[in-house]
């Protein structure tokens, strides 16, 4: 069975009691109501990935759901990549040229597109100038995923005057909002339970995914999985474990990607590489994209997960790693610190020093790991998991076209 | 005459992003008396249904931030001290907060303030109801529909009821008092209180005072 092909019942197993039920009966309210979704690509990242879930889901609910992706060609999707920089707080130039290019493109691609619908949910900047096309009937609304909370001024100035031509924008934290004159919504990503990278696997898979890693069970595993990234500080997290290894006999897993199309990636990961070098209880392991099954595995294989990154997104690594049961300690930043209650299902920490005493704590109490992992699980299930996230899609459509 | 029936309807909470921070406890204080009282509300009572356990360090998102991201714990305590469902408007809520706020900061100088933390953001609530279709007419029936309902619906009845309807015991106890005559179970209901737990806790004990009732008085299943 495909990702995409998993009918809702199959979510009775891990949602909370009643949640499948409850989103039946709330779609019976927008039943044959058109949702729109559009943005810029079908595969790869993370907001093609929860579509990837989502649309269906939504359209066995009855909900007349379409997904459109915008086309364009190289120049304007350097042009989108600098707006992503730039939202997040990049020095980005951009010419007026650029900018006109972005536009002629945008307008041809609100031509071809089938944008009619009682909710339009356009995903990122990149298609976010499509507003100028709108049509009179339906509402439209600006789902922006990154942290826009520093933006590069020149750009957002660009960008904010087709944001305000929408009904309502949602942003994934309160941090990451930005003074609009539209409504603004709070929606928390997701993680699917279901998908490779969080379905449950036997013991037997998970050991036979370590060994292809080269990732001996013989000992506590502290893991950290994340791209090779200076805010996520894998370096600190190196610093940490060797104040801890000196109390106990742990092995560290630095799992992520990123690497191989980002040179300040690779930069990152040649200095966690010299910091891990001579000590073979340090596995720094450069995974590719698709490697869902093998972080699936390793989160499963740890004893304790950090995260401890000193600026984060949302981080549902952290999410993830709950999910399967982990204590986590994440840095006290962004996301993390919805995710992350401290003292019940791990610690929030702002140093070096403080992600080592955490562990110690933990690695010293195995009842209290078990207990905060346990009680993450439950967190996660009843705040993070996609059944959460349709059911805050299908209220927005509830609250906007009512 | 037959009872008439008890509808369990649920809810979701849709999140609106105010825009408005605090960085200090003056702002905070400021900010409480200017708010609108969907997010006094949100802050506060539906803390409840974001949460299925009672494991926060306290139950309100003021009394966490202050004494997480300012490190001011007495504040913290003070703040954490106050039960929402205590109070029989938001506005009655939203004076007690400010009031505690400023009597802390009338003597402090400089006001505490986060330094390495993050500021608070104000959301507002939107609450969407939702007809659940489940529909009961006895005690049995009520108490099987409460064990297996979405855990919104808890909330709605037992909690939101309370303070958004007026309701000082809830829907649950209204009309088990109201169309079953069950006075003294009624009663019994309408003091469970969720100010340490979270509403899985709330519903055990609400099935809890069901069972015992159903156990003495199987004549009324």
């Amino acid at each position: 069975m495909t990702s995409a092909s998993i009918p809702i019942d199959a979510y009775r197993e891990v949602a909370p009691p009643g949640v499948v039920d409850f989103l039946l009966r709330l779609a019976e309210r927008v039943r044959g109501r058109r949702f729109v979704h559009v943005n810029s690509t079908r595969v790869g990242g993370g907001v093609a990935e929860i579509l990837n879930r989502l649309v269906p889901m939504l359209t066995e609910l009855g909900v007349d759901t379409t997904w459109e992706v915008i086309e364009g060609d190289a120049d304007f999707f350097t042009v989108t990549k600098a707006f992503h920089n730039a939202l997040q707080g990049a020095e980005v130039p951009l010419a007026d040229a650029q900018l006109e290019h972005y536009l002629h493109i945008s307008r041809k691609n609100a031509v071809r597109l089938a944008l009619a619908g009682d909710l339009v949910l356009i995903h990122d900047p990149q298609p976010a100038a499509l507003v100028e096309a709108r049509p009179r009937e339906g509402r439209w609304v600006w789902r922006c995923h990154i942290d826009l909370s520093t933006p590069h001024r020149r750009v957002w100035a660009f960008l904010r005057r087709f944001i305000s031509w929408y009904d309502a924008a949602v942003f994934s934290l309160p941090a990451f909002a930005h003074p609009l004159s539209i409504p603004q919504f709070l929606v928390y990503p997701s993680i699917d339970p279901l998908s490779d990278k969080n379905r449950p696997l036997e013991a037997r898979e998970v050991e036979t995914i370590l060994a292809t890693l080269a990732v001996p069970a013989d000992k506590p595993m502290l893991l950290q999985v994340s791209r090779f990234d200076r805010f996520k500080d894998p370096v600190g997290v190196i610093n940490a474990y060797r104040m801890v290894k000196r109390y106990y006999d742990v092995r560290l897993v630095l799992a992520g990607g990123g690497a191989a199309d980002d040179p300040e990636g690779a930069l990152v990961l040649a200095e966690v590489r010299a910091a891990a070098s001579g000590d073979p209880d340090i596995h720094v392991l450069d995974l590719p994209a698709d490697a869902h099954l093998q972080i699936n595995a390793l989160q499963r294989a740890a004893t304790i997960v950090l995260q401890k990154s000193t600026r984060e997104g949302f981080g549902l690594t952290v999410a993830e790693a709950m999910w399967k049961g982990k204590p986590v300690i994440g840095g006290a930043t962004g996301g993390i610190m919805v995710q992350v209650q401290p003292g019940v299902t791990g610690y929030t920490v702002r140093s070096v020093e403080g992600a080592a005493f955490r562990l110690r704590q933990l690695l010293g109490d195995p009842g209290l790991m078990r207990a905060m992992g346990e009680a993450g699980r439950e967190h996660v299930r009843q705040n993070f998991l996609i059944t959460r996230h349709l059911r805050d899609y299908l209220s927005l459509l509830v609250h906007l076209t009512q | 005459m037959s009872p008439a029936p008890f509808a369990f309807v649920g809810c979701i909470e849709l999140r609106e992003i105010l825009g408005r921070r605090a960085r200090d406890e003056r702002e905070l204080m400021e900010a409480l008396e200017q708010v609108p009282a969907e997010s006094i509300y949100y802050h506060t009572d539906s803390v409840f249904l974001r949460r299925a356990s009672g494991a926060t360090v306290y139950a309100n998102d003021f009394a966490n931030w202050v004494g997480a991201q300012i490190g001011d714990h007495v504040l913290a305590e003070r703040l954490g001290m106050v039960d929402p469902f205590q109070f029989g408007t938001l506005e009655d809520l939203r004076e007690e907060l400010v009031s505690i706020v400023a009597e802390h900061i009338a003597d402090l100088s400089p006001v505490p303030r986060v330094v390495f933390g993050e500021p608070f953001f104000f959301v507002r609530s939107h609450l969407v109801e939702v007809p659940t279709g489940l529909e009961v007419r006895t005690l049995a029936e009520f108490r099987r529909a409460a064990a297996e309902v979405d855990m919104s619906a808890i909330y709605l009845h037992a909690l939101d009821a309370r303070v958004r309807r007026g309701i000082p015991g809830g829907h649950f106890a209204q009309w088990i008092g109201r169309e079953l005559g069950l006075v003294g179970l009624a009663d019994r209901l309408s003091r469970v209180n969720p100010y340490l737990g979270g509403l899985e806790d709330l519903r055990r004990r609400i099935l809890e005072l069901l069972d015992a009732e159903l156990a003495a008085r199987p004549s009324t299943a």
